[in-house]
């Protein structure tokens, strides 16, 4: 029936493959044959590639590829308990910051916080044209009845956006100090920014319960902390080499150098990196809603769920608006950066 | 005297087995050789100068000729393959991460070719900063600062950013941020090389005065002969790394001892950079003597006042003193450049 056996007979192996054979369990292909009922024989390739499903068919000693990702599993399964001993504890600290500033952004009144977030576009912004449109966005999610939920979104956006910042400007100083690092820091960074979004959240769900706000701030965070990284890395590196030499000339220490040199010329990059950070923060927080993250993103989720398509896409339009005055508040502040050094 | 700063038998080879080469460099092999033959970039080969308190050290040679590489060994921005660099007696390489520090702090400042302010600091603060890093006083940075721009005539200008600023007016701030360090030793890197002429002009006059204040010990680099025989005390001609003349500028121009310095020095106005004191001669009883001149007049000043006359001779005075004689002859003579070397 399989093609390969006269291989194994030929190499003499018979005697090992059939050493200890037991029933393995159907590979996909038989289970699929089984049930549509033909004969493999008259329906099978020719010559079907030598894949482990086909070379077991010859030779049981050979594993299936089920063996494979079901090892995997295994693998994980066997180091989970270390891995949450350790894991937990560390990354308890999100958890508290999520539903600290949940609760806060849930329970502060309307009254207060929508004037505060106005204000606060301004200090960041100083544009008035900027916290114009912030003001009426606020009043529109107020107005639809989506001011909780905008309000759950913006309080998950800013702990990871502020964690990531946090986090993301050290790695990426450290980056810029030493090829090295960069070296290997870099393969991980490409890994975070293509993996598809749906598949680091694999793993978390094993690591911690669905019920934790952590499970999703981390999943956020992996996310989003690859562009500050990045442009913290770029823009200490861009830093004009000459200024670098007159600091080293009249005697700074290299932490003078970093805190008045290298980070005050990286800031437009810096800056440009956070913008990123923010954006991607707020993409990854409706993914993160299959995982039991509050806020704009669950209603899209009813949307598909339940089909109810106006649900759905104001949801998106709301996320889409909260996106927009994001990103035109951080990116005010970088011109401001910007406009104060290039004037003529 | 003893120079304030000596450099004694430094090599610079740039590569990773510098030190290696350095003997192969001494037994004579070439910077072409050195290159081809081992990957290697020959910087610099035997340096030998010493730099004396209050002068104005011009090292000049042409582009790619190691003047940025050598100045850049007395603060140790770069380190020597081989040699010593003493100032004030104390050798440089002997010193550690901190005492480093500090001799850039307190001994040496720098000016450079594109100014290297930090853009995003006005220029009141970009002239604070050699204080500033040393965690002095505001009120004290900020007298300082205030005086030494006010001194290179930027009154008015300390809140500007440098970027609302000309070429000439950085150049300034730079000059200023050197003079607030208050140090003994001032590196130039080709500091006016990136200005307009006429701007050049006046900055290395703003030097000069400057300088007759200040009796700074003052190291400048330069491509252009004009503005190194202005300048200069003590001329340095640097050529692919190493050393052809040094000496009183007048003399080199006099008596260039390379075909390398001829072709520098065929260029200039001779009449307007050789000055009398170069070319006069010991007083001489029996010669009549048509007036009296001063030691620092150049040529053209004389040529103007003979009248074009080769037959006049003048005494030359320095200070209310008669030190020397000048005869028409000899004066039209020198300013023939390969003429003058058989005075
Ligand atoms: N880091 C370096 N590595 C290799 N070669 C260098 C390096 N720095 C300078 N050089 C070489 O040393 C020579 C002198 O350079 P430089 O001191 O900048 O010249 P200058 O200032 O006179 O124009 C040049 O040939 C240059 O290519
Ligand atoms: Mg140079």
């Amino acid at each position: 029936m399989a093609r390969y056996e006269g291989l194994f007979d030929a190499l003499g192996l018979r005697e090992w493959c059939d050493a200890d054979k037991t029933e393995a369990p159907m590979s996909m292909a038989q289970l699929l044959a089984q049930a549509s009922g033909g004969s493999e024989e008259a329906t099978g390739p020719v010559l079907p590639f030598p894949s482990l499903d086909t070379l077991n068919e010859a030779c049981a000693r050979i594993g299936q590829t089920r063996d494979l990702t079901e090892g995997i599993e295994q693998g994980f399964l066997a180091i989970r308990g270390q891995l949450k001993f350790v894991l937990d504890p560390l990354t308890q600290p999100l958890s508290w910051m999520l539903d600290g500033a949940l609760w806060v952004f849930e329970t502060a009144p309307w009254w207060f916080m929508m004037p505060l977030l106005i204000l606060v576009s301004w200090f960041v912004s100083k544009s008035r044209g900027v916290t114009l449109f912030v003001a009426f966005v606020l009043f529109f999610f107020a107005a639809i009845d989506h001011y909780n939920v905008a309000m759950q979104t913006l309080a998950i956006v800013f702990v990871c956006t502020g964690l990531s910042v946090g986090f993301g400007v050290p790695i990426g100083i450290g980056m810029s100090k030493s090829d090295t690092a960069q070296r290997m820091i870099v393969p991980i960074l490409d890994l975070l920014q293509t993996l598809p979004t749906f598949v680091y959240l694999i793993p978390l769900i094993f690591l911690f319960s669905v019920t934790e706000s952590k499970l999703f701030g981390i999943a956020i965070i992996l996310y989003a902390i690859v562009p500050v990284i990045r442009l913290t890395d770029l823009g200490i590196r861009l830093v004009d080499k000459d200024v670098i030499e007159a600091a080293n000339a009249f005697g700074m220490t290299n932490r003078q150098k970093l805190v008045r040199v290298e980070l005050p010329l990286a800031l437009p990059n810096i800056m440009a990196g956070v913008n990123q950070t923010i954006m991607m923060s707020l993409a990854m927080v409706v993914i993160a809603s299959l995982v039991s993250a509050p806020g704009l993103g669950v209603l899209v989720l009813r949307g598909i769920r339940n089909l109810e398509l106006g649900v759905g896409i104001v949801a998106g339009l709301g996320i889409v608006l909260l996106a927009v005055i994001l990103d035109r508040v951080s990116k005010a502040a970088l011109a401001r950066v910007d406009k104060q050094r290039n004037t003529h | 005297m003893t120079a304030k700063v000596s450099i004694r038998g430094l090599y610079k080879i740039f590569g990773p087995n510098d030190k290696a080469m350095v003997d192969k460099v001494r037994n004579g092999l070439t910077k072409p050789e050195l290159l081809e033959q081992h990957q290697h970039v020959l910087g610099l080969e035997d340096i030998n100068v010493e730099m004396q308190s209050g002068e104005i050290t011009v090292i000049m040679g042409l582009s790619g000729s190691g003047k940025s590489t050598l100045i850049r060994h007395l603060n140790r921005l770069i380190d020597p393959t081989a040699g010593e660099i003493l100032v004030d007696g104390q050798d440089v390489m002997q010193l550690g991460p901190s005492d480093l520090r500090e001799l850039r702090r307190k001994m040496m400042s720098m000016v450079f070719q594109k100014f290297a302010l930090l853009p995003h600091k006005t220029v009141l603060q970009n002239a604070e900063m050699p204080l500033s890093i040393q965690g002095r006083e505001q009120s004290e940075m900020d007298r300082e600062a205030r005086k030494w721009l006010n001194r290179v005539g930027l009154d008015g200008f300390e809140d500007r950013f440098p970027s609302q600023l000309s070429g000439g007016m950085q150049q300034r701030v730079g000059i200023a941020r050197a003079l607030t360090a208050n140090t003994d030793i001032m590196l130039m890197d080709e500091a006016f090389s990136a200005l307009d002429p006429l701007i050049r002009t006046d900055m290395q006059n703003l030097l000069l005065e400057l300088q007759k204040e200040l009796h700074k010990t003052i190291i400048f680099i330069t491509h252009d002969l004009d503005e190194a025989l202005k300048l200069a005390d003590h001329l340095v001609i640097l050529k692919d790394g190493a050393v052809v003349q040094q000496g009183e500028p007048q003399h080199i121009l006099l008596n260039p001892n390379d075909p390398y310095i001829e072709d520098f020095v065929s260029d200039i106005n001779r009449a307007r950079v050789l000055r009398v004191r170069s070319v006069m001669k010991p007083l001489a009883a029996e010669v009549k003597i048509d007036g009296d001149v001063d030691a620092k007049s150049n040529l053209e000043k004389i040529i103007a006042l003979s009248g074009g006359d080769t037959t006049k001779s003048y005494r030359v005075v320095e200070d209310g003193q008669a030190i020397g004689l000048v005869e028409m002859v000899d004066l039209v003579r020198a300013l023939v450049p390969r003429a003058s070397g058989t005075k």
